[in-house]
């Protein structure tokens, strides 16, 4: 016996281990619908762009909300101008004819000729997959509009191979033959294109190429990325949700052009759709189109149809004993088929499981499944529930499929009882009682205590689940507050069968702050599973402190005013280095005229002294080299002058150093020039 | 006794004058630039006096350009000097030529 509930606990435990964290999905309900009407309807009533109106109003289709009539005339103008002028872009017309399909703008018999040959012509030239892919679905939706047409395609095989030829042999196209880049958006619009040249071709094309299609979309799957969760998607430069659902657009027409049936393995598909409810509302406007888009592909394809089971609330009040619903629905809220809910089992936070194999009841009123009865051992506290989904015997035509097993996280709430709280002053030593008083929890107390530094105050109390099992609460303090608004916040532990405060008043002196005086005593016991969470006032106490000594802490001289500390801090004033006193400008300048005074004398005098340049050489070899030789120290005094302007010192010594040789040579030769010119003079 | 001692100060002055004007002009080129030079590091000792020694390291390289120069302009005058008969063994260079270069060089 013993040994069958270990290893059934065991069991349990390990597979919990293995097994997803625990989550629940909601399908589309109104809250999107409302959200939708902000997203998509625009405040002046047109569009940017035709993919723009085309996106908007899809979505606006599949929600089933209808604003047609506010939308279609500034819409309809530009869809008519697009379909009706010849140079329009195949984008363009092809998604002018988008809209026109759910605007209806035009309709009937007249259809457009140059667009079909416009289009025909596109499908034959193409060399890039999106000229492909716009030409073939605007043929497509050509004839689904325009009853009067009959469009095939020519030569259908060699557009299916040229399309074809972009595949590559990880399941990713390319969008160009040239361009080796590969995506797995560009797969989803390539199923869309192959399924249009499908539909559109005269004759079957041939199986083997199909055939070559499906294995690509299997090794596709192989490239799929998977959350914790269990949700699945698929990840690309144009992210998860773009790339997630033109994938599944591709799909759901590549299956329903084609008579043999696509086989896509069922959990991915589920997964698929648990990440496009997992989205939630999103913000962006493509988001939204491609979350509502591809949910609408799941909910109707000819490979499988996803289920969703939902829980309304996921809380069970065993005060109120209402039952547990459960809701099971198609991605976009619709009816589900005939079938059967199970609870699995109910694990408990311990992980053994509560209750085994219950059948749920269905109400056909409200559609929901239901749980109403549960067994006596339902105590308190958080399971995780393991619903089974199983399909009745007509519904399986249709090809739904559910996930194998939806665990969903569960808290179970009740009343809990309280029972022998009291409130008891100990003398600290001996620990015998000096008053003890009983506490009604519900109520609010007067209870007057009175104690000194060398007491105690108890507190104990017991809580006791609805089955009567000891209950250890999250959060359970004691507060005591002085008259000066100081507060000291103490946790009740719970030991064994009870929950007890001690305190010991002689080691609380510091921290009391040495402040005597009546406190009000308040009691604080709160859990999440717990109904009657209380905030009870208890009482006063007076507690008699010794005189604060010399070194002790003050207590905080203001209330602390718990929000104070986010509040701005005071200023900080920097120091600065004080500069230095300068001269007042014109002074300096005045000093500068005057110390070019000396120069000015000086050469004055020089002229006064009658200074000739006679022996300046005459010959031109010399005159150069002397010349040179002034020029040199006339660079030399410039270079000192941009050094005190603008250069540091190594330019400027590596500019003396260069300038020093140069010098060096010319004044030798300056010199012995001269020399020579002065012995000539001696002896001639 | 003032009149004797300014009158003595006045002839002292015109004779100095006198023996002066007869100097070569090449040593009086030499003191004039020598004088110059003296004069513009006092007018920077001035300005320093009056305004504060805030950029130390200027005022010290300019006073003492001025004055350096001024010594090296003198050591010129001493070696060119031709009545100066002690220099003539002692110079690196007797030539005249050589002297002055150096001099350029030095400055």
């Amino acid at each position: 016996m013993m040994a069958r509930c270990l290893a059934r606990f065991l069991v349990s435990l390990l597979a919990l281990a293995i097994c997803n964290a625990a989550s629940v999905s909601h399908p589309i309900s109104d809250s999107h619908r409302s959200a939708a009407l902000d997203v998509f309807v625009p405040l002046d009533g047109s569009y940017k762009s035709l993919e723009e109106a085309y996106e908007a109003l899809k979505s606006l289709e599949i929600l089933g909300i209808d604003k047609k009539s506010d939308l279609s005339s500034g819409t309809c103008e530009n869809v008519v101008k697009v379909l009706a002028s010849p140079s329009s872009a195949l984008k363009d017309v092809f998604y002018a004819l988008s809209v026109n399909g759910i605007l209806k703008c035009k309709t009937g018999e007249d259809v457009p000729k140059d667009i079909v040959s416009k289009l025909q012509a596109g499908a034959k030239d193409a060399k890039l997959l999106l000229d492909f892919y716009y030409s073939i679905r605007g043929l497509v939706l050509v004839k689904e509009q325009f009853s009067g047409t009959d469009l095939t395609l020519g030569d259908a095989e060699a557009i299916f191979r040229s399309v074809k030829a972009l595949s590559q042999s990880d399941g990713r196209w390319r969008y160009s033959s040239n361009n080796a880049e590969s995506s797995t958006f560009a797969a989803g619009l390539a199923f869309e294109t192959l399924a249009g040249v499908i539909s559109l071709a005269p004759s079957e094309i041939d199986q083997s190429l199909i055939q070559t299609v499906k294995t690509g979309i299997l090794k596709l799957f192989d490239s799929i990325q998977k959350y914790d969760d269990g949700t699945f998607y698929f990840d690309g430069s144009e992210g998860p949700i773009s790339t997630t659902a033109s994938v599944i657009r591709g799909l759901t027409s590549f299956a329903a052009s084609e008579s043999t049936g696509l086989n896509l393995p069922g959990d991915k598909i589920v997964g698929l759709a648990k990440f496009f409810l997992g989205v939630g509302i999103p913000g962006d406007a493509k988001d939204f189109f491609n979350q509502i888009d591809a949910l609408a592909c799941l909910e109707d394809n000819r490979f499988s149809v996803p289920l969703i089971l939902s829980l309304p609330s996921t809380v069970i009040s065993l005060t109120k004993k209402e039952p547990l619903k459960v809701k099971v629905s198609t991605v976009l809220g619709s009816k589900a088929p005939a079938l059967s809910v199970k609870l699995a089992e109910a694990l408990n936070s311990k992980g053994s499981s509560v209750i085994n194999n219950q059948e749920l009841k269905f109400d056909a009123d409200s559609a929901t499944y239901f749980l109403d009865s549960f067994p006596k051992n339902f105590d308190v506290g958080k399971y995780t529930f393991v619903f089974e989904i199983l399909l009745d015997e007509s519904a399986n035509e249709k090809g739904y499929i559910t996930e194998a097993q939806t665990k969903v996280p569960i808290a179970a709430t009740g009343a809990i009882g309280i029972e022998n709280a009291e409130i008891a002053v100990l003398d600290s030593d001996v620990g015998s009682i000096e008053s003890q008083k009983k506490l009604d929890l519900t109520k609010d107390g007067v209870v007057s205590l009175s104690a000194n530094h060398l007491q105690k105050l108890r507190l104990s109390f017991q809580l006791t689940t609805p089955l009567g099992l000891v209950f250890k609460p999250h959060q359970a303090f004691l507060k005591l507050k002085h008259e000066s608004q100081v507060e000291h916040i103490f946790l009740v532990k719970t030991y064994g069968k009870k929950a007890e405060l001690v305190l010991d008043f002689l080691g609380l002196v510091e921290k009391l702050y040495y402040l005597s005086g009546k406190y009000e005593i308040q009691l604080t016991i709160g859990d999440a599973s717990m109904e009657n969470s209380l905030l009870s006032n208890i009482g006063h106490i007076e507690l008699d402190l010794p005189e604060r000594p010399e070194k002790a802490p003050l207590p905080p001289l203001h209330p602390t005013d718990p929000y104070s500390r986010y509040g701005p801090k005071s200023e900080i004033s920097h120091i600065f280095r004080v500069p230095e006193k300068l001269p007042a400008k014109q002074l300096s300048l005045i000093f500068l005229g005057l110390i070019v005074l000396p120069f000015i004398a000086f050469l004055i005098g020089l002229t006064r002294l009658g200074v000739n340049i006679k022996s300046f050489p005459s010959s031109v070899g010399a005159a150069t080299s002397a010349l040179l030789f002034h020029g040199g120290i006339g660079a030399v005094l410039l270079l000192y002058v941009l050094f005190w302007l603008k250069l540091d010192l190594f330019t400027t010594l590596k500019a003396l150093s260069l300038l020093g040789v140069f010098l060096l040579f010319v004044g030798h030769r300056t010199l012995s020039n001269l020399a020579a010119a002065s012995n000539k003079l001696k002896s001639a | 006794m003032v009149k004797s001692t300014s009158k003595d100060a006045q002839d002292l002055f015109r004779s100095l004058h006198s023996a002066y004007s007869a100097t070569p002009t090449n040593l009086k080129i030499i003191d004039l630039y020598v004088v110059f030079a003296v004069f513009t590091a006092l007018i920077q000792v001035a300005y320093m006096a009056l305004v504060g020694s805030f950029p130390f390291n200027s005022f010290l390289s300019g006073v003492l350009s001025c004055v350096g120069t001024a010594v090296l302009a003198v050591c010129l005058r001493i070696q060119v000097n031709k009545e100066n008969k002690e220099f003539k063994h002692k110079t690196v260079v007797t030539n005249l030529r050589g002297i002055v270069a150096m001099f350029v060089i030095a400055v």
